[in-house]
């Protein structure tokens, strides 16, 4: 059946798609491998709190079964995927990485679960995070920190830090995260990821265990901007958020067509965005508070990429957003009393199960004041006209989506230059506007430190679907792939 | 209630009610607050 070599650290979903439409794989074949894959490695990542092995292989047998048969749902037709384990797949405890939720057994898949199982994914298991998305690192979880692929000392970022570790040591092809300060740009970044968070309230949260719902996104960490935008459009188009519907009407709803076999068929409709030239791209650079305090190897990579961007024939130009320095001080407002209002009544009946850390930090949202909430939502209106200013006029906003490399596990501060930090506020500082703002952003590969850990590019956009093709072109300038088994798990 | 006064209140609260870690926290949140009350687009109501 296979024709040539299966690479798992590589393989993407359209290639994958390519192969299993010229018979050169079977879904079941390659869901075999990921498991292997996850059996191997996963002693040391600590990616999956959940493994469905059984319930995988024989998801993928049926993938195989319907194309045999002549129906192909689509590119992501027997393609394995995780779950972050703060989304409900019916059957299976969503544990959040807390003791909080134990005994919890989710009754119906989120409609985000069930729009990959429409499109015919394979669910092969849930991921560990940052216990109840709390966090940027990954260590606060009740099930132990998850570690990154490139060096196991190192935090593979948070909170959908088991996510990011899955697909690049090549247990899946892609995963779902979810992002209310940074939870999908961040991980990807630190693991040499793309990963988007479309707009705010473009997809269904239903069935998401919330930190912030006036913060909270889902989408897409993968190999590759195409994967990312493979995996979006399959949720778009069956867990379009209902208050949304009508609003980013581009494309369709696809049932399983019949009998295309082939690749590019089974991209038929407005799967991939059309292509635009370098040449064509506005890309503005918000200069000021996002580029104070960055890692020089994170910055020399980020100017390279933008020379690169310039050689091939963009235009950069650099803006302001005024009130960007406030960012942290609005978003910590918002963040904590929104998390302290879900999790009151736990906290109060059940402290002990949450991790220290965690309880401490829901603990403070308790003392916020309404007067000082309010002004934050004041200031969040205003930050979110300035990025539309930074906006206007631009294909998008270009900054790094990580001003440090992936921090060691344990470490509570890092020093940037003359500056010691402490980490979380370092890891959430280029990612959290666009929380609170709900323009969607999308972070790229962009070479690698020194030490060979990966370096991120952010792009910020006006809607989804005209990033897209930004992130595409830009992809094609900028990025390298970094091989993990070569780095951390190949040591 | 002003920031100074609101600190106080709830390093005490949050001793009495055993969890005396909160402190640095709070404290950071109260420069957090003092940075948000200082930005110039907060109402003035006698403007």
């Amino acid at each position: 059946m296979t024709t040539q070599a299966l690479d798992l650290d590589t393989l993407t979903i359209e290639e994958f798609g390519r192969r299993l439409r010229a018979r050169d794989l079977t879904a079941e074949h390659v869901t075999d491998a990921c498991l292997r894959r996850i059996e191997e490695d996963n002693p040391k990542l600590n990616a999956f709190i959940l493994v469905m092995a059984d319930a995988a292989r024989q998801q993928a047998r049926e993938a195989d079964r319907e194309l045999a048969a002549g129906r192909d749902r689509g590119p992501l037709h027997g393609v394995p995927i995780s779950i972050k384990d703060l989304i409900d797949v019916a059957g299976t405890p969503t544990t959040a990485a807390s003791r909080v939720r134990e005994g919890h057994v989710a009754v119906h898949d989120a409609p985000v679960v069930g729009a990959l199982r429409d499109a015919g994914a394979i669910i092969i298991g849930k991921t560990n995070l940052h216990e109840f998305a709390f966090g940027t690192t990954n260590e606060d979880s009740a099930f132990g920190p998850a570690r990154n692929p490139h060096d196991l000392s190192r935090s593979p970022g948070g909170s959908s830090g088991g996510s990011a570790a899955s697909v690049a040591a090549g247990m899946a092809l892609a995963t779902l995260g979810t992002d209310t300060g940074g939870s999908i740009r961040i991980p990807a970044a630190a693991c040499g990821l793309v990963g988007l968070k479309p707009r705010h309230g473009e997809l269904s949260t239903d069935g998401i265990v919330p930190l912030s719902h006036r913060l909270d996104h889902v989408g897409p960490l993968a190999r590759t901007v195409t994967d990312a935008v493979l995996v979006y459009r399959a949720l778009r188009d069956r867990a379009q958020n209902p208050a949304k519907a009508g609003s980013h009407g581009r494309g369709s709803p696809l049932p399983g067509s019949q009998a295309p076999h082939a690749w590019d068929a089974a991209l038929a409709g407005p799967r991939l965005p059309a292509p635009v030239p370098v040449s064509g791209l506005r890309l503005a650079v918000p200069r000021g508070y996002f580029f104070e305090l960055l890692d020089e190897d994170v910055r020399a990579r980020f100017e390279e990429a933008l020379d690169r961007l310039r050689a091939a024939g963009a235009r950069t130009i650099d803006v302001n957003i005024r009130h960007a320095s406030l960012t942290a001080a609005i978003y910590l407002h918002l963040v904590l009393a929104d998390a302290a209002a879900y999790h009151a009544a736990t906290l109060e009946r059940m402290p002990e199960r949450y991790t220290p850390s965690v309880r401490l930090r829901l603990e403070m949202g308790r003392y916020v004041l309404a007067e000082d909430y309010t002004r934050a939502l004041e200031g969040q209106e205003i930050l979110r006209r300035e990025v539309d200013s930074a906006l206007a006029g631009h294909s998008a906003l270009a900054l790094p989506a990580l001003p440090i490399p992936a921090p060691l596990i344990g470490s509570a501060s890092v020093q940037v230059g003359s500056v010691t930090e402490p980490v979380r506020n370092l890891m959430l500082r280029e990612t959290q506007l666009f929380n609170l703002t709900g323009h969607p952003a999308i972070a790229l590969p962009a070479g690698a430190t020194s030490a060979g850990l990966p370096c991120s590019v952010q792009l910020v956009g006006a809607d989804t679907e005209d990033l897209l093709p930004v992130a595409l072109a830009c992809e094609a300038q900028i990025t390298g792939v970094l091989r993990p088994r070569s780095g951390g798990l190949g040591g | 209630m002003t920031i100074d006064s609101w600190l106080q209140a709830a390093i005490a609260d949050a001793e009495r009610r055993a969890l005396p870690e909160l402190k640095p926290l709070l404290e950071g949140l109260a420069r957090a607050t003092a940075l948000l009350r200082k930005a110039d687009f907060n109402d003035d109501a006698s403007a």
